[in-house]
């Protein structure tokens, strides 16, 4: 009998503190101050999809956003606290691609290379979606931790379209969240997969393009094998052999320096002192 | 054991060989795959609604505003209309805050300086100088931003912007410069230093270095409150009072349009000259009209960019003032520094249709350009000696009217051709300081920093002396 009295006010805590919805009125706008970030995520995206109102959504800081594509040409970075974790959170240029071409694609891939983000949230204009994908196909060629933020959904349905979100998550392997950034639609959601990506509960199997002619497919296997040798951890051998065979210095490089290497098991204080090093240039 | 450890250089040997095998396209086809499969998956997850809408809002006002016949004329009215919308509704809070900070607030803090016995130069220098040169700038420059900047992130954010660059692209191709000049330019209307660091977007150094030689005859915003004042004074002033706002308003977007043909004249030089090469083709996307957040979006841009602007020229004003109020009081032989200065540069002054009074408010408003009509007014009424206005020698004041004003202008010998030519000069001069900073951080050369310093000055120069000569040619003519 005396077992079956109702639990104490204090046991429903626990559960209530792991709720998403407790979490999301919880987000913490931390500004600039990002110190002892536990996690760090990458802002990218083409130009002019909203990527700076995402960042403004979640630090609270109030960086200029304006409906013109290369408004942001420098990197912004901010903080936030959101489910007991502290998250810096960086705002990359807008760019078409990671080729590295210009200076703000050079500045974006080094970043999501280098700087080795725990997550990399790609923005991407719902409406113009073919295009977008270009550059999260990219991204996904590099890290496994990608999360993509649908954004414009306001748009979409001013424009009567429909965009499917789940079927795009499936195709892609990656979280999939729909979101209207500028009303803080979908935000909540956003945060969550940012914390599921970053904590290691969800692990993306992102979709890889595999064009490969037979010799290619034979010079890639055997880069591959000697890179995973050396470097057994790196998510994104094939990407490394591929820009090897292109003769990209820059990666040679790093190859070289043991930088590639370093960050696949590379402490936070480490990559803050990559990243400083990247930020100086 | 035969494990065989892997060293970077055995892999980028392999690299090395494995290149000759693949050949040199292999990247090509990936990135042509990768389109493929972006746009496979964007079909798959897009649908489309049955019938096509009849009637797309979007592009019918694309249509119109990149228009070969209307695209131009309708910014020019629109720009216009900022304008107008600027200078009327500026008028009134501007006077609110010059009777707040100048009539009331300041005699008070005097008379407490006073009070706790303060020597006459500390008081003076203090509250006639420091603080009357900050309460100046911000009785004169608030209102004007508040309501400018707003407007202008307003037309930003709706998307108008991009389509400006879409008409102003064609010329800039045809100079010699790159397209998205159009755009660090248009960000130079509101700060030339912002202008500066926008033109990262331009990847060839070539013409990255031609959007920022150029990118100060983008009328900033230092610069606005002297157009618009000397404007309303002098140009509005030929005509009667309902029509003086609109005249006003259409001379400083004629001045601001000069500014932009400036622009593509020196653009023109320089890629002839000294930054010879291939102009560049880029896409320019016109993205899609968004209907602006209008309370949230004012409440960014009097943040962000009315309050960061204000704050800077105040920082300046508060310097410059203590020295402006010095060079007045500071005598030798009974003639102030300020004084012998404007002695010395006047007949300079007069050659350019300008005078010595401006030359030097010119001089002390490096820092800011906000600053000069202010001195300009200060150190008019020590020259001439003028009594009954202001509050003394070196000391900056707001005069009750514009009558009062244009009365004052006038015994200091200033004609119509003194203001057009400050109009000129407010275009054509060196960038402020923090401009001059900010290229040299960006091109991290002395010798282009100089250039863009140097090339506006000289040409501010030579155009208002060929116009006060051809002026003075005519006026005699007559």
């Amino acid at each position: 009998m005396t077992e079956q009295t109702l639990p104490k006010p204090t046991s429903t805590a626990a559960p209530c503190e792991t709720c998403p919805v407790h979490n999301a009125a919880h987000l913490l706008k931390l500004g600039v101050d990002m110190g002892d970030a536990d996690f760090v995520v990458a802002l990218a995206g083409n130009p002019n999809t909203g990527k700076s109102t995402v960042f403004n959504a979640l630090t609270g800081l109030r960086q200029h956003t304006g409906n013109w594509p290369g408004k942001t040409v420098t990197r912004a970075e901010g903080g936030f606290e959101y489910g007991n974790s502290r998250y810096k959170i960086v705002d990359l240029p807008g760019t078409y691609s990671l080729l590295a071409t210009s200076l703000d694609e050079e500045i974006a891939r080094d970043f999501i290379l280098f700087g080795q983000p725990d997550v990399s949230v790609v923005v991407v204009d719902a409406t113009r979606l073919e295009r977008n994908l270009n550059l999260v196909l990219q991204v996904m060629e590099i890290t496994n931790r990608v999360v993509v933020c649908l954004n414009l959904m306001d748009e979409v349905r001013r424009h009567k379209l429909t965009v499917d979100d789940r079927r795009l998550a499936r195709d892609l392997g990656v979280p999939v969240v729909p979101t209207a950034a500028r009303y803080g639609d979908g935000m909540d959601l956003l945060l969550q997969a940012i914390h599921d990506v970053a904590s290691g509960a969800t692990m993306g199997k992102p979709y890889r393009v595999r064009y490969e002619s037979p010799a290619l497919k034979h010079a890639v296997e055997q880069l591959v094998t000697q890179i995973e040798a050396l470097y057994p951890n790196l998510p994104n051998a094939r990407w490394v052999a591929l820009r090897l065979l292109d003769g990209d210095e820059k990666i040679a490089e790093a190859l070289q320096k043991g930088e590639l290497g370093d960050l696949s098991h590379g402490d936070l204080a480490q990559r803050a002192a990559q990243m400083q090093v990247i930020g100086n240039q | 054991m035969t494990t065989q450890t892997t060293t970077p250089e055995d892999i980028l040997q392999t690299a090395q060989a494995l290149r000759w095998e693949v050949g040199s396209d292999f990247h090509e086809h990936l990135m042509e795959s990768m389109y493929t499969e972006a746009a496979r998956i964007a079909d798959r997850a897009i649908t489309r609604p049955e019938k096509k809408p009849r009637f797309d809002l979007d592009r019918t006002i694309d249509r119109l505003v990149t228009s070969r016949a209307f695209g131009f004329p309708l910014m020019l009215a629109l720009l216009t209309l900022v304008f107008w919308l600027t200078i009327a509704g500026a008028n009134v809070p501007s006077r609110w805050l010059s009777w707040l900070l100048l009539d009331t607030l300041q005699p008070i803090l005097k008379g407490f300086g006073v009070t706790i016995g303060l020597p006459w130069w500390i008081n003076g220098l203090l509250f006639d100088g420091m603080y009357l040169a900050t309460a100046w700038v911000i009785s004169v420059m608030l209102p004007p931003m508040a309501i400018f900047f707003p407007l202008f992130t307003l037309l930003e954010d709706y998307g108008y912007l991009p389509r400006v660059a879409f008409n102003l692209d064609n010329m800039f191709q045809k100079v010699g410069a790159h397209g998205k000049q159009a755009l660090s330019m248009t960000m130079g209307f509101g700060c030339n230093a912002a202008g500066v660091v926008a033109t990262r977007v331009i990847d060839s150094p070539r013409e990255r270095l031609i959007a920022i030689i150029t990118n100060n005859f983008a009328l900033c915003n230092g610069r606005w409150p002297t157009q618009i004042l000397i404007a309303t004074l002098f140009i509005g002033g030929l005509v009667p009072a309902h029509l003086a706002g609109l005249l006003s308003a259409m001379s400083v977007v004629a001045i601001a349009v000069l500014g932009v043909l400036f622009s593509f004249l020196v653009s023109w030089g320089l890629s002839r000259t000294v930054l010879r090469g291939e102009v560049s083709t880029f896409s320019l996307e016109l993205p899609p009209y968004r209907p602006p957040r209008i309370w949230q979006t004012i409440y960014t841009s009097v943040i962000d960019r009315t309050l960061i602007v204000l704050w800077r020229a105040i920082i300046f004003a508060l310097p410059a003032g203590a020295i402006i109020w010095l060079s007045a009081n500071i005598t030798f032989g009974g003639i102030s520094i300020a004084e012998y200065l404007i002695n010395f540069l006047n007949p300079a002054g007069l050659l350019l249709g300008l005078n010595g009074v401006i030359l030097v408010a010119y001089i002390v408003a490096i820092p800011a350009n906000e600053i000069v009509i202010p001195t300009v007014l200060m150190l008019t009424v020590l020259v001439t000696g003028a009594s009954g206005v202001g509050a003394g020698a070196g000391v900056m004041f707001e005069l009750q009217s514009n009558a009062e004003m244009t009365a004052l202008f006038q015994a200091g010998g200033w004609t119509l051709l003194t203001a057009v030519n400050l109009m000129l000069f407010s275009l054509l001069h060196n960038p402020c300081s923090t401009t001059i900073y900010t290229i040299y951080k960006e091109t991290r050369s002395l010798k282009w920093t100089l250039i863009s310093t140097l090339l506006p000055v000289f040409m501010g120069l030579a155009v208002t002396f060929f116009v006060a000569q051809v002026w003075r040619l005519i006026a005699g003519v007559l």
